[in-house]
């Protein structure tokens, strides 16, 4: 854990609901792109193994450039990512479902155990299994055109998922959907986690989106992108509905709306 | 339905009326067979001549299938090879490109006079016809979702594996769009080449039939070579769109039937 700096509050010091061990650390993460823009600035995160953290900031904040980071897509420039038990094995989410439309479904979620040359047996029945959790199992061979914007994305999950990854990046997955899809997707993904707690970094810009799935919430300034905040949302899963519209939900989403608008404000 | 018959009627109604008007000129004006011969002698012309006619058209195809089938290879290998290596690419691409905008038909008469004549022919087919396919396939292996890049470097997919399965599928329209175009311009660099070559060949294709018979006033037999040569050109073009539909009906939305 780093040590306190200015502009954090007192709530880093709570420790999240579960886990200890952390599977990977940003270190002093730093990273400016070729055109001079600072997308982060010594940013430093622990994430514990199987928990669920957002990072919540505003457009242009450097979450999604600390994913691709911890993903290895993108090199930072300075500072580093620690994988303590070795380095895990991840699922990627863009924030476009990102299928290969020439594929049907169950080639693109195939694809990851394709592309490791995984025993065909063996990958078909993990591709029927995860198709089936995400409720696609009869959609096995349409073609992603054929599917509407949430099912795209339920696939998109299963080809992330597919791969049983110890660490699962989402990076504003939903942003694109509609209200009624999103919220069943959000039921969804915390149903899937409390059943496999996977661990999760979820990106995202809604406030009331990070607080209805995370354990903990990691609340970032914009450019640079650094850690202005944490706040634990101490709320046991499975959460449904009920949780969506109690007091409790509206009062967490208070207190992040408020720590995000300070966020900005110290960025100002 | 409806639409699709209007598609159909309306085009053949206009061939019709055309036929009609040039058989009206031809006869109202008794215009002599040398100077424009009426339809039904080209017709006859056709018929009568269909045996030196046919073995030219299959010269010509031949021709125009091997410039094609080069230029197909050609464009799309070269194009793979740009997207591998940046250094090739600049290095070669200024070529291609000059070689394109460069017309074939000052180009002809130096490669008749270095190369046997049926390869002079072929490497004319071959240098219009490439350059398409060249173009448009480099677009669209430029142009993959660079999200599916990332994910494939994700699961650290080899670059065989990132090119066969990503990149190849992935520019097939505009690698489909490329050889559509590819396929009238052989058969033109074919004629074109045929033309040049002249009467100075012992070559038989239906371009050199055209010449032929224009030093000979043979106009029917110019009208009824030329006919076999627009035939040609619309089957070339229908075969490669009826490729071009098979491979993208399922995926692509310039293929797919839409229902309103």
């Amino acid at each position: 854990m780093p040590g306190p700096r200015p502009g954090m509050t007192e709530q880093m010091t709570q420790s999240p609901a579960t886990g200890n061990s952390a599977i990977v650390s940003l270190r002093g993460v730093g990273k400016t792109f070729e055109r001079g823009t600072v997308a982060l600035d010594r940013l430093d995160l622990d994430v514990r193994s199987g928990e669920f953290v957002s990072l919540l900031g505003p457009s242009g904040c450097g979450k999604s450039t600390a994913l691709r980071i911890v993903a290895g897509l993108s090199a930072p420039t300075s500072g580093s990512v620690e994988w303590p038990g070795g380095a895990g094995t991840i699922g990627f989410v863009f924030q476009e479902p990102t299928l290969m439309p020439w594929a049907d479904v169950a080639s693109n979620v195939r694809l990851p155990l394709s592309l490791a040359q995984a025993e065909e047996g063996a990958a078909a029945k993990a591709v029927e299994r995860w198709l089936a959790r995400v409720g696609l199992a009869e959609f096995a061979h349409s073609y992603p055109r054929e599917l509407s914007g949430g099912m795209k994305m339920r696939v998109s999950i299963a080809r992330a998922l597919v791969t049983e990854p110890q660490l699962l990046l989402m990076d504003e997955p939903f942003a694109a959907l509609d209200e009624i899809t999103r919220f069943k997707l959000n039921n969804e993904l915390t149903a899937l986690w409390h059943e496999h707690r996977r661990t999760v970094i979820f990106v995202t810009h809604s406030v009331f989106e990070s607080v209805y799935l995370s354990q903990r919430i990691v609340v970032m300034t914009p450019r640079p992108g650094r850690v202005f905040a944490e706040v634990p949302i101490p709320v046991p899963y499975p959460r449904d509905e009920r949780f969506r519209t109690s007091a409790e939900y509206a009062g967490l989403c208070r207190e992040v709306a408020e720590t995000l608008a300070r966020a900005m404000g110290s960025a100002a | 339905m409806n639409e699709r018959l209007l598609r159909i009627t309306l085009p053949v109604a206009v061939l019709a009326l055309a036929i009609i008007a040039w058989h009206l000129v031809v006869v109202v004006f008794a215009v002599p067979a040398y100077v424009l011969p009426g339809p039904w002698l080209v017709f006859k012309t056709l018929i009568v001549d269909r045996g030196l006619l046919w073995n030219s058209l299959l010269v010509t195809l031949a021709t125009t299938f091997e410039g094609f089938v080069l230029a197909a290879v050609g464009g799309i290998l070269l194009a793979v090879l740009f997207s591998q290596s940046r250094i090739v690419e600049y290095s070669l691409y200024p070529y291609a490109v000059i070689l394109q905008v460069t017309p074939i038909v000052a180009i002809a008469p130096l490669l008749l006079i270095y190369l046997p004549q049926p390869l002079a022919v072929l490497a004319c087919a071959w240098i219009v016809a490439f350059f398409p396919v060249l173009a448009n396939t480099t677009l669209g292996l430029a142009s993959v979702d660079h999200n599916l890049i990332a994910l494939f470097e994700l699961y650290k997919a080899s670059r065989w594996q990132t090119l066969w399965r990503l990149k190849l599928p992935a520019a097939l329209p505009q690698m489909l769009a490329g050889l559509r175009i590819a396929g009238g311009l052989s058969l033109i660099g074919a004629v074109v080449a045929e033309i040049a070559a002249g009467s100075a060949g012992a070559g038989s294709g239906l371009a050199y039939r055209i010449a032929e018979s224009g030093y000979r006033l043979n106009i029917p037999r110019m009208f009824a070579a030329l006919l076999l040569l627009s035939a040609a050109g619309v089957a070339i073009f229908f075969a490669l769109s009826l490729l071009n539909y098979l491979a993208l009906r399922r995926w692509h939305e310039s293929a797919v039937m839409r229902e309103r």
